[in-house]
């Protein structure tokens, strides 16, 4: 309990402070996240509102593989884009490895899943709802996914924060492809691994803290300013 | 683009007969009533009509093709989760109308079905009848050569009932061929012009109005009309 009070004692204290360091793994915590969160949804969600309009051989195949794709150990995918990343591999030449954009691409690759399996759920009822209307207009298979997209924007802003959680929360994989370097790749999460393998916990739990709080700030936010539980046009 | 001509058609859903074999021609006038029990294959019919149901046996063809140019209204209406104006600018918006002709049409069709004070609203939020109206109205605003409906009174009010009636009337009068499913046997005498008697998936029996309800052939009709249930 003690540590506990601690803990959110040197959360305020960082805040308070304008701690330099807090806010400089703060903000590069958010810029990787939100970029791996857009570019993921960018994908996952058409690629969720195609499954639910489009009919094809191996259809559900690809469907049981994208909804055990969300189990994915972060950790592995980690080693796995380290081999890849490293001097020595693929894609070596790039000389992404221990760089944000190498956290960025293993967040992506891991909440891409999350988010077009959410978003395929929503599209598919959503779908049911709107079939004999859009087939009646005589809609192509491109203005059915827009439609779906549009009018079914809040439950995938719901599948989009679900990705985002687990991006801010992410820490096994970036640590092997980020490696956690002060002032480069240094996150919340791989600063409270590290604060914590050093027996700081005070400070561990004072940047746990900030982490949950930024994750509440982010959530509450968009869905404030999408006005999601709010007496609307839409 | 009529006649519209079914031959031989046949529907199937599981190896069973659901409708046909039919053959029928639909020209021009109306408007048209499909009547007949629960489950003797009218909405099958409308659907096959418009194109978005798969034909097992047969054809249907219409004299020019021209999909764009039929509408349908569902029994339960679907609305788009958005605004009531949005609703109806939707079928213009898919064919790329430009901006100010959308505009004018969204603003005549929406004071036209007296939803004028929730245009902004979202349409989730009507009720049974306005989301009814609304659905006709977005079938109409593409100003449609033929507009179906499969019963669009069957879970409204009074109210509701005379005032689509009216709009359908009116729209009829227009010019707009209407061929309508309903089990409503006074709203099938206010509005048909003539009638289509359907059974077990096959016409039993078409006319004219009057000759349909004031002098049905077959014993199937005849009894349909004095309300007997049919099996």
């Amino acid at each position: 309990m003690n540590d506990i009070t601690q803990g959110l004692l040197a959360a305020l204290r960082l805040i308070v402070t304008f701690d330099a360091e807090l806010w400089e793994i703060s903000l590069r915590s958010l810029q990787v996240s939100l970029t791996a969160v857009i570019i993921a949804s960018a994908v996952a969600m058409p690629f969720g509102a195609f499954l639910a309009v489009q009919r094809f051989k191996y259809r559900r195949l690809v469907i049981s593989i994208m909804n055990a794709l969300m189990g994915l150990p972060p950790v592995v995918v980690g080693l796995i884009f380290y081999i890849l990343l490293s001097r020595s591999g693929p894609f070596g030449v790039f000389g992404l490895l221990f760089t944000p954009w190498a956290m960025i691409i293993v967040q992506i690759v891991i909440i891409t899943p999350i988010i077009a399996s959410i978003s395929h759920q929503a599209m598919r009822e959503l779908w049911a709802e709107y079939h004999d209307l859009l087939i009646s207009l005589n809609t192509s298979k491109w203005q059915r996914i827009k439609t779906l997209i549009w009018d079914g924007r809040r439950n995938l802003l719901t599948a989009g924060l679900a990705g985002f959680g687990r991006a801010i929360g992410e820490v096994g994989a970036i640590m092997i492809v980020g490696g956690n370097i002060e002032h480069a790749t240094r996150v919340l999460t791989t600063a409270i691994a590290l604060e914590t393998g050093k027996g700081d916990f005070a400070l561990a739990l004072g940047l746990g803290f900030v982490l949950i709080g930024l994750a509440l700030f982010v959530n509450i936010s968009i869905h404030w300013l999408s006005r999601t539980e709010r007496e609307g046009r839409w | 683009m009529f006649p519209l001509t079914l031959s031989n058609l046949s529907v199937r859903r599981r190896g069973k007969i659901v409708l046909g074999p039919i053959d029928l021609v639909i020209d021009q006038g109306g408007p048209t009533m499909v009547i007949g029990p629960n489950g003797s294959g009218k909405t099958t019919l409308l659907r096959v009509m418009h194109g978005i149901e798969r034909i097992s046996e047969g054809t249907a063809e219409w004299a020019q093709r021209d999909h764009a140019n039929h509408a349908y209204v569902f029994q339960s209406p679907v609305v788009l989760r958005r605004t009531v104006a949005e609703n109806l600018s939707y079928p213009l918006y898919l064919i790329k109308r430009p901006k100010p002709e959308i505009n004018t049409a969204v603003e005549y069709w929406i004071e036209r079905i007296g939803l004028g004070k929730v245009a902004n609203r979202s349409a989730t939020r009507l009720s049974g009848g306005e989301r009814q109206k609304l659905a006709i109205a977005r079938a109409l605003i593409r100003d449609p050569e033929v507009l179906f409906l499969d019963e669009p009174c069957s879970n409204l009010d009074g109210q509701s009932t005379r005032e689509i009636e009216t709009l359908l009337l009116e729209t009829a009068a227009a010019g707009t061929r209407i061929i309508m499913a309903t089990h409503d046997m006074g709203q099938a005498r206010r509005l048909a012009a003539d009638v289509i008697f359907m059974k077990s998936g096959r016409i039993a029996e078409t006319g004219l109005a009057p000759d349909v309800f004031d002098a049905a052939q077959t014993p199937d009709l005849q009894a349909f009309l004095k309300g007997d249930i049919l099996e």
